[in-house]
C-alpha cells in the first residue's frame, strides 16, 4: 500500500514539474537569503569574539591611566605586591598588524594563546626568539622579525599575540603598559587601589564589547532584512504546498477510497515535503553561502570602516550555520504545510474534489479583520510598548498585518473600479482581475513584504548615512586632527602650528562614572568652529554663552536618554561641582556617555590631565605643508594625524560599500518576489482557460487577451507597490525610531529619500512585467483547438 | 627532604612541556649540578642559585589556636629556570611559583602565584633576607627573624618565626643524594622555628603558635628517569629530636633520611636505613592516596603511625600533590608534616 501510495504522490510531480520547481526555487531561495545574512553575521560576530577575547575586554574588568597615557612597569609590580590579581598588557600598531603583548603566567586562564596548565608550549613562547600568533594572512603582512609565527584561526583579525617582553621590544616600548587585566579572584589583603596607584582607574567589565554592542546595530538591520526575505520565500513556499495539496484532493479521495489509511496518508506526505525540504534547504544553505562569500568581503569593510571593528573577509563554514540554515527550510516548510495537511486530515471521505477552492477561497473577510487586529495591536504598542521585544511584536505585527490586508484592499479598491466602468471589456477586465486576486495574493504578498522590506531597509540606510555625514561634517570641523603622545610633546606641537593655523583647538578628555554611567568628560576651548557647526538635538537659549562661561555642559543623546535627563537638569561633573545641562547633542555609534565642559572648568577640575589631541583649523589646501612642518618640528608620526578630508573621503566610500551590500539584497529579494509571480501565474494559466475561451469565442483576439493579462499583472504590482511604500516607511520609523532607540539609545532621524522609492518601484514592475511575459506569450500562442476544447468538456 | 617541591618547580617548563613528573629526570644539559664536598655559605646560600635548574624555599609549619585545634600551614617558593643563566626585565628564564595552604581538621585551603623573574614581581635576596612573590613575602632581618605572610580569596595568615637553633645540613654536609645513579641536590633545613601569629579562615581571625620547619633545596636534575614520586615526612618529636625521612619511588625505591637531636646533630642514613609502608588509602580528587604510613628507623628504635590530620589535603595546584599536617603516635609521639607526589 505504501508503495501505491507514494507512487501516486510522485506521479504528480511528474504531471506537474513547475509546481515541484517552484517548491523547491521558493524555499531553496528564502533559505539562501536567510542563512546568506546570518552567514554574514555570524562571521562578523566570530571576529568580533575572537578580538573580545584577544583582548580581555567585556569579562574582565580593567585597569588603566587616568590620563589615558601608558602606566609603568614598576606601577604593575606595586600593584602585585600590594596584592592585586592584574596580569598587563602592552599592544600596539606594527605597520598594518595591531600587536597584543600578554603576560601568560599572569593572564586568566584561556586568554591567550598558551597558559600555564599545558595549553601550547609556553616555554618556546617565553623564551628564545619567542613565537607571534595571528591568523595566517595577517603573518605575511609582518615584517621579518626572527620570531616564529604560529598561525592560527582563534586570534582578531590583522591582531598578532606574543609575549609581553617581545611586544615591548617590538613596538619599542621598554617598560610600558597599556593596561592590566583584573582577575575576578583577589585576596583578602589586597590595599586599595587609589592608595597603591593613584592615577589609575579601574573600569567595570562591560556587557559585551564595544564594538560588538555597536555593530549589533548594523547585524540588526541585516537580520531584520534576512527575516522578511524568508518571510517572502515563505508566501512562495505555502503557496505552492497550497496549491499542489488542492489539486491532490481527488487524488487523495481515491486512494482514500481505495482502502489507503488516512494516518499513512498523512505521514508520507509529511515524509515527501521533509524530503523535498532538505533538497531545497540544503540548496539554499549552498547559495546562501555563495551569497555570503561575495558580500562578506563588502561588510567587513563597512564594519572596519564605520565603527574600528576588525571583521576578517573571508568565510568559514560553521556547523551551527548550516544547521540552522536546514532547520529553518524544515519549520518555514512545517508552517506552510502544517494548514493543507490538517484540511486533508479532516476531508470527508467523500466530499468532492474541488481544487479550485483554493484559489477561490473567499475568506476574505477573516483575513481582514486578522489584518486589522494586527495593525491595531502594531500602533498600540508602538505608542505604549516598552523595550526592545515591543519593538519587534511592532514590526512582527505591522508586516504580517499589512501583507494579510492587501488582498481585501486591492479586491476594494477593483470593485470601486468596476463599478465606475462603461465599456463591457473594460468592465471585464476589472471583474476578471478582482477574480484573479485571490490566485495571484500570496505572490502579490510576497512582492508587497519585499518592496516594504526595501523600502524601510534603504531608507534606514541612507538615513544613517545622512545623519553620519552631518555627524563628521559637526564633530570633524577641524582640517587637521593631531594625536601627541606626552606633553612635551603637546608643547611641541603647539609651538610648530602657533602662526601657521588659523586656530589651535586642544581636545582634554577623562572617563568618570556620571550619574552612575561610565561617561567620558570633554573639554573643548570656546571657540567659533563649535559655534558654527554643532547642531543639537534640544538646546537651551544662549547655550554657547553660557558654556563658555562655565555655567553649564553639554551631553550627548546617549546620557540624555539613560540617565533621563531633561534641560537645565542639574548633573555633577566632579567634586562638589553641579551644573545644568544646556545641550543635548547626537553622538552617534558611541555607546558610553559624554560631557562636554569648556577647557578652563576642565583645566581646573582635573588639573592632572593634558590634552592629548589638538584640532587645527587651517586652509585645506595648506594641511600637506602643515602636516610636513608638525612631523619635522613636532616629531609627530604620520599615524598620529588624520586629516578630515580623508576621514570624509574614507566615510564615503564605507558608505558605498553597505549601499553595494543593500543594493545586492535589494535585488535578490526582488527576484524572488518576481519569481513567485511568475509560478502563481503559470498555476493560475491553465485554470484560467474555461474563463478565458467564452471571451475569445465573443471575439476578443488571444493576443489581445495576452496584453490585458500583462496589463493586469502590472496594474496589480503598481498597486501592491504603492500599498508597499507606506508600509515600508512605517517599517523604516519602527527600525530607526523605536528598535535603535530601545537597543542602542540613540536615534536616527528618518530622511525621505523619492527618487529611491521610484526607482524601487520601476524596478518591481519591471520585474513584474518579466515574470508576467512568458505566461502572456504562452495565452497568445494557446492553440484555439485547446480554447475551443473547453466548451467540448463537461464541467 | 623536600624532594618535594621539585616537582612542582618544573612543574613550570615541564607542565607545559607535557612530560609531567617524569620531566624531573630530564638531563641536566647546561645547567650546573651539585658538587660533593662544596661547603655551603651563608647567608649568600639563602640567596637563589640561578645556574641551577630548580631551586625552593619551603616551609611547613604545625600549630594549634587558643582552643587546641591542630592546624597546618604551608609556604612555598619555587624557582625554575628555562635556562642557566640570570637576567634583568622579561628576557629572563628564570620563572617563580609560589604555594600557600592552610590545613585545618575539616578544610583545606590553597593558592598558587606564578610570576616571571627579572621584573620585581618574584624573586629572593640572601641579606637582609627576603623572598617575595606578588603580596606574598618570608621577610626579616636574618634567616633566624622572619615574617611569614600569604594571602588569596578565603584565608590569609600573617606569621613571626624565630630560630630556636641551628641549620642542619643533610646528606654529605648538605649534599644529599636522591638515587643509586647519583642524582643529588644542594639541602639544608631550619628545623628549630617557634611561630606565632594570625590565621585568617572564613570563620574568622585565628591565634595560632607552633612550630615550623624551613627547608632549602637546590638542584639540576634531582631525580633518576625511572623515578616517579616520593613519600617525604618532616617529623618532630615531643622528645625535640626531629626526623626527615624520604621514599623515592622507581623501578627500586630509594631512601634518604637525617636524624636531627634535639640540639641540632645531625645523622645522614644512607639508602634503606629509613623504611615507610602505606597503612591506608583515602580517596581525594579522584585517586588514591596513602594518608596513614608505617615508619620505621630501626637505628632509633623509632617505629611509628603517621596519620593525616585532614586525608584531604590535596593541593590542586598546576602540578597537583598532596601535603599536609600529620600525627605521629608510637614509639615516639610527635607532629610533622607528609608530602606525597606522582600518585596520578
Amino acid at each position: 500500500m505504501t508503495g501505491a501510495i507514494l507512487s501516486a504522490l510522485f506521479s504528480h510531480w511528474r504531471r506537474n514539474p513547475l509546481q515541484l520547481l517552484t517548491l523547491l526555487v521558493g524555499l531553496a531561495l528564502a533559505t539562501a537569503l536567510w542563512s546568506g545574512v546570518q552567514a554574514i553575521n555570524a562571521e562578523a560576530r566570530a571576529s568580533y569574539d575572537a578580538a573580545a577575547e584577544t583582548l580581555g575586554q567585556g569579562q574582565f574588568a580593567q585597569i588603566t591611566a587616568l590620563d589615558g597615557e601608558a602606566m609603568s612597569q614598576q606601577t604593575y609590580i606595586a600593584l602585585r605586591r600590594a596584592g592585586w590579581m592584574v596580569s598587563p598588557v602592552t599592544e600596539g600598531r606594527l605597520g598594518p598588524v595591531r600587536i597584543i603583548g600578554l603576560e601568560p603566567l599572569t593572564a586568566p586562564g584561556g586568554l591567550g594563546p598558551v597558559d600555564v596548565d599545558g595549553g601550547g608550549d609556553l616555554a618556546s613562547f617565553l623564551s628564545g626568539p619567542g613565537q607571534i600568533f595571528a591568523r595566517q594572512d595577517t603573518l605575511a603582512r609582518l615584517p621579518d622579525m626572527g620570531v616564529e609565527g604560529v598561525a592560527t584561526p582563534d586570534v582578531a583579525p590583522d591582531t598578532a599575540i606574543t609575549d609581553i617582553g617581545l611586544a615591548q621590544r617590538l613596538l619599542n616600548r621598554p617598560d610600558q603598559i597599556d593596561r592590566l587585566i583584573v582577575l575576578p579572584d583577589q585576596p583578602l589583603t589586597r590595599r586599595p587601589l587609589a592608595e597603591v596607584a593613584p592615577d589609575l582607574t579601574m573600569v567595570a567589565p562591560q556587557d559585551g564589547s564595544d564594538v560588538a554592542q555597536l555593530t549589533d546595530s548594523f547585524h540588526l538591520n541585516l537580520t531584520a532584512f534576512g527575516l522578511l526575505s524568508f518571510a517572502v520565500g515563505l508566501f512562495i513556499v505555502h503557496g505552492a504546498i497550497g496549491l499542489a495539496f488542492e489539486q491532490r484532493r481527488a487524488m487523495v479521495r481515491t486512494l482514500r477510497a481505495v482502502g489507503a489509511p488516512l494516518r499513512r496518508l498523512i505521514l508520507l506526505m509529511a515524509v515527501e515535503l521533509a524530503v523535498l525540504a532538505l533538497i531545497a534547504g540544503a540548496s539554499g544553505v549552498a547559495l546562501g553561502y555563495v551569497i555570503a562569500a561575495a558580500l562578506l568581503p563588502d561588510v567587513a569593510v563597512t564594519l572596519r570602516g564605520l565603527y574600528g571593528a576588525e571583521v576578517s573577509g573571508q568565510m568559514t563554514l560553521r556547523p551551527t550555520w548550516w544547521l540552522s540554515g536546514l532547520a529553518i527550510a524544515l519549520v518555514g516548510t512545517t508552517v506552510a504545510a502544517s494548514g493543507a495537511l490538517w484540511s486533508l486530515a479532516r476531508m470527508p471521505l467523500l466530499s468532492g474534489a474541488h481544487p479550485r477552492a483554493f484559489s477561490m477561497s473567499h475568506r476574505h473577510r477573516g483575513k481582514a479583520l486578522l489584518a486589522m487586529g494586527l495593525l491595531v495591536v502594531s500602533a498600540a504598542v508602538a505608542v505604549w510598548g516598552q523595550g526592545l521585544l515591543a519593538g519587534f511584536v511592532m514590526l512582527g505585527t505591522l508586516l504580517i498585518g499589512g501583507a494579510l490586508a492587501l488582498p481585501p484592499i486591492l479586491t476594494l479598491l477593483l470593485a470601486w473600479a468596476e463599478r465606475h466602468a462603461r465599456a463591457p471589456v473594460t468592465q471585464w477586465f476589472w471583474a476578471d482581475t478582482r477574480q484573479q486576486v485571490p490566485g495571484l495574493s500570496l505572490a502579490l504578498m510576497a512582492l508587497m513584504l519585499a518592496m516594504a522590506a526595501n523600502v524601510g531597509v534603504s531608507t534606514m540606510v541612507s538615513s544613517f548615512r545622512l545623519t553620519f555625514m552631518g555627524f563628521l561634517d559637526q564633530r570633524l570641523a577641524s582640517e587637521l586632527y593631531v594625536r601627541v603622545d606626552d606633553p612635551a610633546q603637546a608643547a611641541a606641537v603647539t609651538a610648530a602650528a602657533t602662526g601657521h593655523v588659523d586656530a589651535i583647538l586642544p581636545l582634554l578628555s577623562v572617563d568618570q562614572q556620571i550619574v552612575g554611567m561610565p561617561a567620558e568628560i570633554l573639554g573643548a576651548r570656546d571657540h567659533a568652529t563649535y559655534r558654527d557647526n554643532w547642531q543639537f538635538l534640544r538646546a537651551s537659549p544662549d547655550v554657547w554663552d553660557r558654556l563658555a562661561e562655565g555655567n553649564g555642559v553639554l551631553v550627548n543623546e546617549q546620557m540624555y536618554r539613560r540617565a533621563g535627563l531633561d534641560l537645565e537638569a542639574d548633573i555633577a561633573v566632579g567634586q562638589d561641582v553641579t551644573l545644568p545641562v544646556l545641550g543635548i547633542y547626537g553622538d552617534y555609534g558611541n555607546p558610553a556617555g559624554q560631557v562636554i565642559i569648556t577647557e578652563d572648568l576642565f583645566r581646573s577640575l582635573f588639573p592632572q590631565i593634558g590634552a592629548r589631541q589638538f584640532g587645527l583649523r587651517v586652509d585645506p589646501g595648506r594641511v600637506p605643508a602643515l602636516r610636513d612642518r608638525l612631523r619635522q618640528e613636532a616629531g609627530v608620526a604620520e599615524g598620529a594625524m588624520i586629516d578630515q578630508a580623508a576621514i570624509k573621503a574614507t566615510s564615503l566610500d564605507i558608505f558605498e560599500r553597505t549601499f553595494t551590500v543593500t543594493t545586492a539584497l535589494n535585488v535578490l529579494t526582488l527576484a524572488v518576489a518576481g519569481f513567485a509571480i511568475l509560478m502563481s501565474l503559470l498555476t493560475l494559466a491553465g485554470m484560467r482557460l474555461p474563463q478565458l475561451a467564452p471571451i475569445w469565442a465573443l471575439g476578443l483576439t488571444r493576443r489581445r487577451l495576452a496584453t490585458l493579462d500583462l496589463l493586469r499583472t502590472l496594474l496589480l504590482a503598481s498597486l501592491t507597490g504603492a500599498l508597499a511604500l507606506p508600509l515600508g516607511l512605517a517599517l523604516a520609523w519602527a527600525l530607526l525610531a523605536v528598535v535603535n532607540v530601545e537597543a542602542f539609545g540613540w536615534r536616527l532621524p528618518m530622511y525621505l529619500f523619492p527618487l529611491d522609492y521610484l526607482r524601487l518601484g520601476v524596478l518591481a514592475l519591471l520585474a513584474a512585467a518579466i515574470a508576467a511575459l512568458w505566461p502572456a506569450w504562452r495565452l497568445s500562442r494557446t492553440p484555439p483547438a485547446q480554447l475551443l476544447g473547453v466548451f467540448r468538456h463537461e464541467r | 627532604m623536600n624532594v618535594k617541591a621539585l616537582v612542582c618547580l618544573l612543574l613550570l617548563p615541564v607542565t607545559a612541556l607535557g612530560q609531567g613528573f617524569a620531566g624531573l629526570g630530564t638531563q641536566a644539559g647546561d645547567f650546573a649540578q651539585p658538587v660533593p664536598g662544596r661547603a655551603l655559605e651563608f647567608p649568600a646560600d639563602h640567596g637563589p642559585h640561578p645556574d641551577h635548574r630548580i631551586e625552593w624555599w619551603y616551609l611547613t609549619a604545625n600549630m594549634s589556636g587558643p582552643d587546641g585545634t591542630p592546624y597546618g600551614l604551608q609556604w612555598t617558593l619555587f624557582r625554575s629556570a628555562l635556562s642557566p643563566r640570570d637576567g634583568e626585565g622579561w628576557d629572563t628564564p628564570q620563572l617563580w611559583m609560589g604555594h600557600a595552604a592552610v590545613t585545618t581538621p575539616d578544610a583545606h585551603h590553597v593558592a598558587e602565584r606564578l610570576a616571571r623573574g627579572g621584573i620585581g614581581q618574584a624573586g629572593v635576596q640572601a641579606d637582609p633576607f627576603l623572598a617575595w612573590i606578588d603580596d606574598w613575602a618570608m621577610e626579616g632581618p636574618d634567616f633566624d627573624n622572619l615574617r611569614l605572610t600569604a594571602s588569596d580569596g578565603d584565608f590569609a595568615y600573617d606569621v613571626r618565626l624565630r630560630a630556636s637553633g641551628p641549620l642542619v645540613r643533610h646528606g654529605q654536609d648538605g649534599y644529599s643524594v636522591k638515587s643509586a645513579a647519583g642524582q643529588a641536590s644542594h639541602y639544608y633545613s631550619q628545623p628549630f622555628f617557634q611561630l606565632s601569629g594570625t590565621l585568617s579562615l572564613p570563620k574568622g581571625d585565628v591565634l595560632v603558635t607552633g612550630t615550623a620547619w624551613l627547608d632549602r633545596e637546590w638542584s639540576s636534575q634531582p631525580l633518576a628517569e625511572d623515578q616517579q614520586g616520593w613519600d617525604w615526612f618532616s617529623l618532630s618529636f615531643d622528645s625535640g629530636d626531629k626526623l626527615m625521612g624520604f621514599v623515592l619511588r622507581g623501578s627500586t625505591d630509594y631512601t634518604s633520611a637525617s636524624w636531627i637531636t634535639a640540639a641540632g646533630e645531625v645523622t645522614a642514613l644512607a639508602d634503606g636505613a629509613f623504611a615507610a609502608a602505606p597503612l591506608d588509602w583515602h580517596d581525594v580528587a579522584g585517586r588514591q592516596v596513602p594518608t596513614t604510613w608505617q615508619v620505621s628507623l630501626p637505628v632509633q628504635d623509632l617505629e611509628v603511625t603517621v596519620t593525616a590530620l585532614n586525608p584531604d589535603a590535596w593541593m590542586d595546584t598546576s602540578v597537583p600533590y598532596w601535603e599536609g599536617p600529620v600525627t605521629v603516635t608510637g614509639s615516639h609521639e610527635g607532629v610533622g608534616y607528609l608530602e606525597m607526589t606522582g600518585y596520578d
